[in-house]
């Protein structure tokens, strides 16, 4: 019974509900096909929202992934534009690493200079933008001077499934095992849980944040090659306003913003549900004067739930304990 | 020794005052709505053609470095400091702009606004582009011949409140009596954002299958439709077209996605702009409704009631030209 109340169980039915009653208005959006482009459009945003997650879990916020995700994308896409013949493999280890970097210097001055990380987020934010001007002066790269491989790489088909839908998946898989499994991810919910118990424990609160942020700004380097090459285009404003679609998300997905609480499945299942209404909302025909407040409803009503059902055991790290008191 | 040293950097000093002067006897400023953008860059080579074309015209091609009106107030506020002659402006807001260059023409600067205008108040003439009207019938003819037997054509466009786009879709209403056969089955907005125009466009290709065309007057839409069509394997079958740039959609026309497409020719309009400034400042021309002025290359235009004028067609790109114009902008 506990299962079919929790909060992944209520937004999974959610999402079915959402899904028959636009079956309902046009049936080809539930053919099998249309799924699949559903879930591909967005893994971006699973990408993102996992690693926003994983930032929130440590109350922290990274408002400067979409910037992160514009400025790497544009990177990889001055490389290829530079070097055509560069092998994909070296273009994901440079979105990588870039998009980690990017996120140590959000790490480090949260860590060691104690800066709120929503003030410092917010300023690398408008810098990582600034920096994409400084290095085009505006300009766009197109299509056309992009190289094939570098452009066909997301949208080549396995199983049915472009890649661009595997990496959601990978990185979702990834993420369970390591939020579960390893000694960081325990941290990171002990960190967000109770930092001062954390620090009893032995638990570097900063370092395990500065983690979190190089986390969050890999998934964002990662998602700016995945999302330049998808759309064939990069320009300064790519993925504007962005990363606070990723922390609707989260949120959506029953992350708490105090912290601590919150699971890889439930922010999947977010970023899925946002993913579902910005595919229904074009194909069955609503006057796009309500698409917005539409889509801000959802939100709100989501949120809703999650203070209602969140509200006593936000905090509650290790819910078999909980039950055997 | 030491006077010997003075009397140099005196001479320097005043040489370098004396310099401009005598090389150039008019500086147009041409005022962008953000500095880099391919469009304006072009605008700025084609206000450089106007300037050697005349002699004795310095151009100060300058702007923001975002699209914001607060930036072009304190770009028109040191040009009025450095007292240029003749400021011709694509404004990035109709309103906001006017009490700054009320203030320059109060000081005798002559001030056009082109692309993008600025209320009446503001300025002393307005170039369009084009008209909304010639625009508006151009983006449906683009559809509409490659559509012998009439089809299925859908709108893409930018935001629900993007005035020149609402306006184009009207104009476009208005004429479509004239395209025997073809039929607006909707109209959808990507908000300028790729991820979302991409979006809408798979969607209008879903919930209309027998779709012929998508007409996207935004230049993020129809980059963003041409590959959501390339992605749907609907080359042939759906033509991308409306209103784009040539580099940014050199892609589409070569993979087929899109036959062809327009636009204004950003050189043209920089030339002309320039033009205009130049017979205001000089006097050769007033403006005043029904006055006809002559921008060089380009003919004559005559100005409204509201002192502003359209310069020509939208020109047509498509596989014949793409390849000399995507270099330009």
């Amino acid at each position: 019974m506990t299962y079919l109340k929790s909060r992944e169980a209520l937004l999974f039915g959610a999402i079915i509900f959402l899904m028959s009653l636009v079956a309902t208005r046009f049936p080809g959006f539930i053919a099998p096909d249309n799924l699949v482009a559903v879930f591909t459009d967005t893994s971006p945003l699973m990408i993102l929202a996992i690693g926003q997650m994983v930032v929130i879990l440590t109350r922290c916020i990274d408002l400067s992934v979409a910037a992160n995700l514009a400025l790497t994308g544009m990177v990889c896409a001055m490389i290829n534009v530079a070097m055509p013949d560069l092998p994909i493999g070296v273009i994901l280890a440079v979105s990588l690493v870039m998009g980690a970097f990017l996120g140590a210097i959000n790490g480090i001055l949260v860590w060691k200079l104690n800066i709120p990380p929503i003030v410092v987020t917010l300023g690398t934010m408008t810098i990582f933008r600034g920096i994409i001007f400084l290095l085009t002066e505006g300009k766009w790269i197109n299509a056309h001077e992009m190289s094939a491989h570098f452009t066909a790489f997301p949208r080549a088909s396995i199983l049915g499934m472009p890649i661009l839908g595997w990496f959601g998946i990978v990185v979702a898989l990834v993420a369970v095992i390591a939020m579960a499994r390893t000694t960081l991810g325990r941290s990171i919910y002990a960190v967000g849980g109770n930092p001062h118990a954390a620090v009893y424990t032995g638990i570097n609160v900063g370092r395990t944040q500065f983690y979190a942020f190089v986390i969050s700004g890999m998934l964002a380097g990662l998602a700016g090659y995945l999302w330049i090459a998808r759309y064939a285009v990069a320009y300064v404003d790519i993925a504007g306003g962005f990363e606070l679609e990723v922390v609707a998300a989260c949120v959506i997905g029953g992350v708490s913003i105090a912290g601590g609480a919150g699971t890889v499945i439930g922010t999947l299942l977010g970023a899925l549900f946002l993913g579902v209404v910005k595919n229904a909302l074009p194909v069955v025909d609503i006057s796009p004067f309500w698409q917005l407040a539409i889509s801000g409803a959802a939100i709100i009503i989501a949120v809703a739930f999650n203070a209602q059902s969140g509200r006593s055991k936000g905090r509650v790290i290790l819910k078999s304990a909980e039950h055997s008191q | 020794m030491k006077v010997a040293k003075y009397m140099t950097s005196v001479a320097i000093a005043a040489g370098l005052f004396a310099g401009p002067a005598a090389a150039e006897d008019m500086r147009i400023a041409l005022v962008v709505k953000a500095l880099g953008i391919g469009f304006f860059e072009a605008a700025a080579e084609g206000a450089q053609e106007a300037a050697d074309e005349i002699g004795g015209v310095e151009i100060i091609y300058t702007g923001p470095t975002d699209t914001t009106a607060e930036g072009q107030i304190e770009v028109i506020n040191s040009l009025i400091a450095q007292k240029v002659d003749a400021i011709a402006v694509s404004a990035n807001d109709t309103d906001a702009l006017v009490p700054t260059l009320k203030k320059a023409m109060q000081r005798g600067i002559t001030v056009v606004s082109w692309d993008s205008g600025v209320a009446q108040d503001g300025r002393q003439a307005h170039l369009n582009p084009s008209s909304n009207a010639l625009i508006g019938n151009m983006i449906i003819k683009l559809a509409a011949d490659h559509l012998p037997d009439g089809g299925e054509v859908a709108v893409l466009s930018a935001t629900t409140t993007s005035t020149n786009q609402n306006i184009w879709i009207d104009e476009m209403n208005k004429v479509m009596g004239n395209y025997e056969g073809i039929e607006v089955v909707s109209t959808v907005y990507g908000d300028d954002l790729a991820d979302k125009s991409y979006r809408e466009a798979t969607g209008l290709m879903q919930s209309h299958p027998e779709l012929d065309a998508i007409i996207a007057p935004t230049s993020v839409g129809i980059v963003a439709a041409a590959q959501a069509v390339a992605d749907a394997g609907k080359i042939g079958e759906v033509n991308v077209t409306g209103l784009g740039l040539p580099s940014e959609m050199a892609g589409a026309i070569e993979s087929g996605a899109s036959k062809s497409f327009a636009i204004w020719n950003p050189i043209d309009l920089g030339y002309s702009a320039t033009m205009l400034a130049h017979q205001l400042a000089t006097e050769a021309a007033t403006a005043e409704p029904g006055a006809e002025i002559s921008i060089g290359r380009m003919g004559t235009i005559t100005l409204d009631d509201t002192n502003a004028a359209a310069m020509a067609d939208p020109f047509v790109y498509d596989a014949s030209n793409i390849d000399a114009f995507k270099e330009i902008f």
